[in-house]
């Protein structure tokens, strides 16, 4: 059930071997009410090789909405833990588990969550993983208890890209949601910008400057298998995948200077869908697929617009400021992330799309390319801090960050992946 | 606690280097090829004042092919894609060179500084490299021996946080194919 297979890098030339942990993750802000959650340490996942126990807390601790209490108690799914010794820690929530070593290979991993104060059991699962998932396991494990303690769906278990530049190496990798797992999707002397994540989660689109000029590959995560969707004349840019995956929106220069089009997935039956003298750029469709976000200079300066997916008329969202481009909207297609330039500072910005008040919801000032987590809560971007390229995450708020801080190169040009791997 | 942090970067550092299995090598160096042109060569013990310990230093530069020493590249002002008057005679020159051998062709590459979203200053590039590209054509280039692209902010031709950097950045590349 809980099943992903690797994925090898492109070009015949992907890093073998694991690559280094590279993130380090340091937590801001926290939320007005913390619950305190002990994760015990699971029966046997030291001989497993890898403590879930110590992933299910990080991830429940970087969501802002949990405090980890300390604790060397080894707790299994069949217990029946006393209540009153936990509450006597103050602990209101307990999760404890056993990951066991099947015949075949692979491990059972189990586990169970309790409510202390209630002295409840509130569920728990198990299955059968291969050794290579035993980390996806926990995050599924970390989803679960977000979502039967807060209600909302956790993100945990879920996937980022983005890339990396190390002198003049650029490599795209996949990740997981907290940094932890990179692997190589591709790895280019050449820039590669804007990876774009198809809505079923197995394909990424991205720019490739690998022709010396930017063109539109379309890769199979799982299997490394690329295809050049767009290279005319020119530059093409900026892919978008619409939500049912069957087309990409993408910026070509091909006809009259940065227009929008819209091509099948293959990068078939292309079209304009945009008719300005000006630059069109950015596109990014709404969830209910009806409408393309987009960015355009025709009114002078960079703004966010809107129109029908096929092109028509088109309609200004973002009016404060001279210069606001990267929009990305919320699942829920309530809300606008962009990026706005004020002086020299480049911040991200949150608006809702039906109230138009946008407040900006980072303290640094070179922030790039904001993206939405499935569940709407959380938003990934690129910024830059103490001198070095860094991915944060935030709620849209702005009250709780993470930082995943790389301490071997640059980071940048972040896609937050969708659920169901 | 610098000392600490180096000692972690040095051990990563190597680690990283041995995880690598791929064919081209991350210090991969560009190859030395030899060539005549600048540089002191290292003098014979005879040499007046040069001493034996000199090296030569040879300076590849972008390895174009083509019209020499013709300069190549055109600058522009901060959020503009206006070509200036004194790159006209520059953009003449490669016309010419174009209208005489209808065979050749012409990338024209557009940067901007790196100020800016990506993908904003990647058609903001394109404009600079579409306005020289005109230019090129109104002096007598054919348009079919010329492709206008654009990298962007993403090749940099000077690191660094200054007007004066940013100045060199925002430009467009003449590069024979």
């Amino acid at each position: 059930m809980w099943k992903r297979r690797s994925f090898i890098g492109a070009c015949g030339a992907g890093l073998a071997g694991p690559v280094l942990a590279q993130f380090r993750v340091e937590i801001s802000g926290v939320g007005a009410t913390q619950v305190p959650i002990a994760i015990a340490r699971f029966r046997d996942e030291d001989g497993a090789g890898l403590a879930l126990s110590a992933i299910v807390r990080a991830d429940l601790e970087r969501s802002g909405l949990f405090k980890g209490i300390d604790t060397s108690s080894v707790v299994d799914e069949r217990s029946s833990p006393v209540m009153g010794e936990w509450r006597a820690r103050t602990v209101d929530a307990l999760v404890g588990g056993s990951v066991t070593r099947l015949a075949d290979g692979r491990f059972d991993v189990r586990f169970k969550l309790w409510d202390v104060i209630k002295g409840a059991e509130l569920g728990g699962q198990s299955s059968a993983v291969a050794a290579g998932d035993l980390r996806l396991a926990a995050h599924r494990i970390a989803d679960y208890v977000y979502e039967k303690l807060t209600g909302e769906k956790g993100v945990f278990s879920t996937r980022i890209a983005y890339v990396t530049k190390a002198g003049s190496r650029y490599t795209l990798r996949v990740a997981d949601a907290d940094g932890e797992g990179a692997q190589v999707a591709l790895n280019s002397p050449e820039p590669i910008i804007s990876p774009a994540w198809a809505p079923d989660g197995r394909e990424l689109a991205y720019v490739s400057f690998e022709n010396q000029k930017a063109a539109v590959w379309v890769q199979d995560v799982y299997s490394g298998k690329r295809n050049l969707v767009a290279n005319f004349r020119g530059s093409n840019s900026a892919p978008a995948w619409s939500p049912d995956g069957k087309q990409l929106a993408a910026t070509l220069t091909r006809d009259a200077g940065s227009q929008l089009y819209l091509m099948g997935r293959d990068g078939e039956n292309v079209r304009r869908i945009t008719t300005s003298a000006a630059i069109d750029t950015e596109p990014v469709f709404s969830p209910d697929g009806r409408s393309i976000y987009f960015v355009s200079d025709r009114g002078g300066g960079p703004q966010i617009y809107r129109m029908p997916a096929g092109g028509g008329s088109v309609q200004r969202i973002t009016f404060d400021g001279s210069y606001n481009i990267s929009p990305s909207i919320s699942p829920d297609g309530r809300t606008l992330a962009y990026v706005t330039r004020q002086s020299n500072a480049f911040r991200l910005m949150v608006m809702d799309l039906a109230g138009g008040s946008a407040q900006a919801v980072s303290d640094t000032t070179e922030d790039e390319s904001p993206s939405f987590a499935p569940n709407g809560r959380l938003i990934i971007y690129a910024t830059r801090s103490q001198g070095r390229d860094v991915l944060m995450t935030t709620t849209l708020d702005g009250k709780i960050k993470a930082r995943l801080v790389s301490t071997l190169v640059d980071v940048r040009e972040p896609a937050w992946g969708p659920y169901g791997r | 606690m610098n000392a600490l942090r180096n000692t972690i970067w040095a051990v990563a550092m190597v680690a990283l280097f041995s995880g690598c299995a791929s064919k081209v090598k991350l210090d991969d160096k560009p190859p030395v090829e030899s060539r005549t042109g600048v540089g002191v060569g290292p003098g014979g013990a005879g040499a007046a004042g040069a001493g034996t310990s000199n090296v030569a230093s040879v300076d590849l530069g972008k390895g174009a092919t083509g019209t020499g020493t013709a300069p190549r590249v055109v600058y522009f002002d901060f959020d503009s894609y206006l070509v200036r008057d004194e790159f006209r005679p520059l953009i003449d020159t490669h016309a010419k060179t174009l209208a005489a051998d209808r065979k050749k062709k012409m990338m024209i590459e557009g940067h901007t500084d790196e100020r800016g979203g990506r993908e904003y200053n990647l058609a903001l590039g394109q404009k600079r490299s579409e306005a020289v590209l005109k230019s090129l054509v109104l002096m007598g280039a054919a348009d079919a021996q010329l492709e206008a692209v654009s990298y962007g902010k993403e090749r940099p031709a000077a690191q660094g946080t200054d007007e004066a950097t940013w100045a060199k950045n925002r430009r467009a590349e003449l590069n024979y194919k």
